[in-house]
């Protein structure tokens, strides 16, 4: 249970991620967006998504966030990028997870959780500025 | 040091614990502090030998059960220089601040006015904007100027719309800033309007006066004074309980019931419905005792002179962005470079260091400063030097792998 040391969970791929995330900064034109934040810990995060059918086409994000939040976005926007909406939708706690390679702990699972959370929401709930629709084929 | 720490760590058994594999060093004081034998033993003292409901039987268990509770009123009373009528029992500070919130509002008028600091906890914000929703009052707060100090200026403007009441925290527990009290409840007074002190922080580390301060209300939590978690106290002078209403209502606040109305008992009863938590009153009576044998003067000089060395250690890391005063009380809030506080506070964890990372319930003020969280080491008579110099070694590591 107290295996919780530092070296454990700040591993190579996580800090890789914290420190040079993928899929970062702000799209223009985007289909679909959310932002989400953690008020326990004041983690907050931004996420665009460009969508073609049921496909999402590119992701991006921006978070000042900690390092595990940061890191779960970068590896989940890479991963869902070419996915269908649907099995994005599908993901849950296990396959964020699987995607960190650890557990990072009851108190930072939210850190964790949270770009899947607002991932999700931007899958259900388009942009509806920019002109709906049309927004989608720029 | 004049503190003879070693010996006073002997009487924390959780101090003993290791995690990760290391000894913990139990730097969260400003959110909980840890307990002594001494009140452990007398709380368990009590279940074991005396338990009984207080001021309703006339058997042997109820009146020895009555008269702890009304000695650890006393006891009490007595470390803040109140009369034992003043000290109402309540479940932590933050009942204690939504009861004066409550009945000095209840009966207030549309368009008064109350006045808050830009450095209060939520549980000295929320309540009021709780009751200035229902009875259209309207909030100010006195800003925080140079030096992360109240601007005396900013309070005087504050205190010129006449306010109802002026409630502020006698120590941030974000910043460590040790507000002048009896000026601020000087000022108040003058200006017509009550004075409240969120003494969350103060009570349990430094020498307080209710009647050198001249406040009306003083809040306080047992939890964060070697005493157990579900007790608090609210001063309140005697004046005030005569002429304000009650809070709950409720068994033991009333002298006569009828269909129709009732009538109070005599304060403080008046403000503590229903059955009281005994065991936390006395378990806070013994805290007192142990805080006023190892001397609350030496306790503070401790103290300082640990955030002195904190404030040292980390500037030496450089990028460390340290929030407070330079004379600040017994607490450090800061960042480090690009860390993020949870990371700091997961690496400081990895050390067996134990420091909170967060808005510490004061998210207006950690927004001010232009963070989302800090990271906080709070310290009290039982931490040492080297749970200094861990915490350092613990930041340096962090910003080595993060920054
Ligand atoms: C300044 C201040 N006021 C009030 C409180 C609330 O104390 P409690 O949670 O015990 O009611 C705290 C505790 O965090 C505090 O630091």
């Amino acid at each position: 249970m107290d295996m919780m040391d530092a070296e454990r969970i700040y591993r190579e791929n996580i800090l890789d991620h914290y420190k040079r995330p993928r899929r970062y900064g702000r799209m223009e034109g985007a289909d679909a967006e959310s932002e989400g934040a953690n008020p326990v810990c004041g983690d907050e995060i931004r996420v665009w998504l460009k969508l073609k059918g049921e496909r999402i086409e590119d992701a991006r994000f921006e978070a000042a966030a900690c390092a595990i939040c940061t890191a779960s976005a970068s590896m989940l926007l890479e991963q869902v990028v070419g996915k269908k909406t649907r099995q994005a939708l599908g993901m849950g706690r296990q396959e964020v997870l699987a995607l960190l390679g650890i557990n990072p702990g009851p108190a930072r699972l939210k850190c964790a959780l949270l770009p899947l959370e607002v991932l999700k929401a931007a899958l259900k709930k388009p942009a509806s500025k920019g002109g709906g629709k049309d927004a989608g084929k720029g | 040091m004049a503190l003879d720490v070693e010996a006073i760590r002997e009487d924390f058994p959780i101090l003993r614990r290791k995690v990760n594999g290391k000894r913990i060093a139990y730097l969260d004081n400003a959110a909980t502090s840890q307990k002594p034998l001494a009140v452990l033993e007398a709380m368990e003292r009590y279940y074991r030998t005396c338990n009984a409901n207080v001021h309703r039987g006339t058997h042997r268990l109820s009146e020895e059960a009555t008269d702890a509770y009304e000695k650890a009123r006393a006891n009490i009373a007595g470390f803040i220089n109140a009369q034992p009528e003043e000290i109402i029992f309540t479940k932590n500070a933050t009942e204690a601040l939504n009861l004066v919130a409550s009945v000095v509002c209840r009966q207030a008028k549309e368009g008064q006015r109350i006045l808050l600091t830009q450095m209060e906890h939520h549980s000295n914000i929320v309540p009021w904007q709780i009751w200035a929703a229902e009875r259209g009052l309207e909030l100010g707060y006195a800003e925080i100027g140079e030096g992360f100090s109240l601007s005396g200026q900013s309070v005087l403007e504050g205190l010129s719309g006449s306010p109802l009441i002026f409630s502020f925290t006698h120590i941030s527990n974000v910043l460590g800033t040790i507000n002048d009290a009896a000026w601020l409840c000087r000022k108040a007074r003058q200006a017509g309007a009550y004075s409240c002190v969120d003494a969350a922080q103060s009570v349990p580390h430094m020498q307080v006066d209710v009647r050198e301060m001249g406040c009306d209300f003083l809040a306080f939590s047992g939890h964060k004074m070697l005493g157990p978690m579900g007790i608090g106290v609210l001063y309140m002078r005697r004046r005030l309980q005569e002429c304000l209403p009650p809070f709950l209502g409720g068994g033991d606040m009333i002298s006569s019931v009828g269909f129709e109305r009732s009538y109070w008992n005599a304060p403080p009863r008046k403000y503590e419905a229903g059955t009281p938590n005994v065991a936390g009153a006395i378990g806070l009576s013994a805290a007192i005792d142990y805080l006023r044998r190892v001397g609350m003067g030496k306790i503070a000089r401790h103290e300082k002179e640990l955030a002195r060395l904190c404030v040292e250690r980390l500037e030496a890391i450089g990028k460390a962005r340290i929030y407070g005063p330079k004379k600040r009380a017994g607490l450090v809030s800061f960042n480090i470079g690009s860390v993020h506080a949870h990371d700091a506070a997961a690496f400081a964890d990895g050390e067996g260091v134990q420091i909170r990372a967060g808005h510490h319930c004061a998210m207006p003020l950690v927004r001010m400063l232009g963070e989302a969280a800090t990271c906080r080491a709070s310290f009290y008579l039982y931490n040492t030097e080297e749970e200094v110099e861990r915490l350092s070694h613990a930041m340096r590591k962090a910003q080595r792998a993060l920054g």
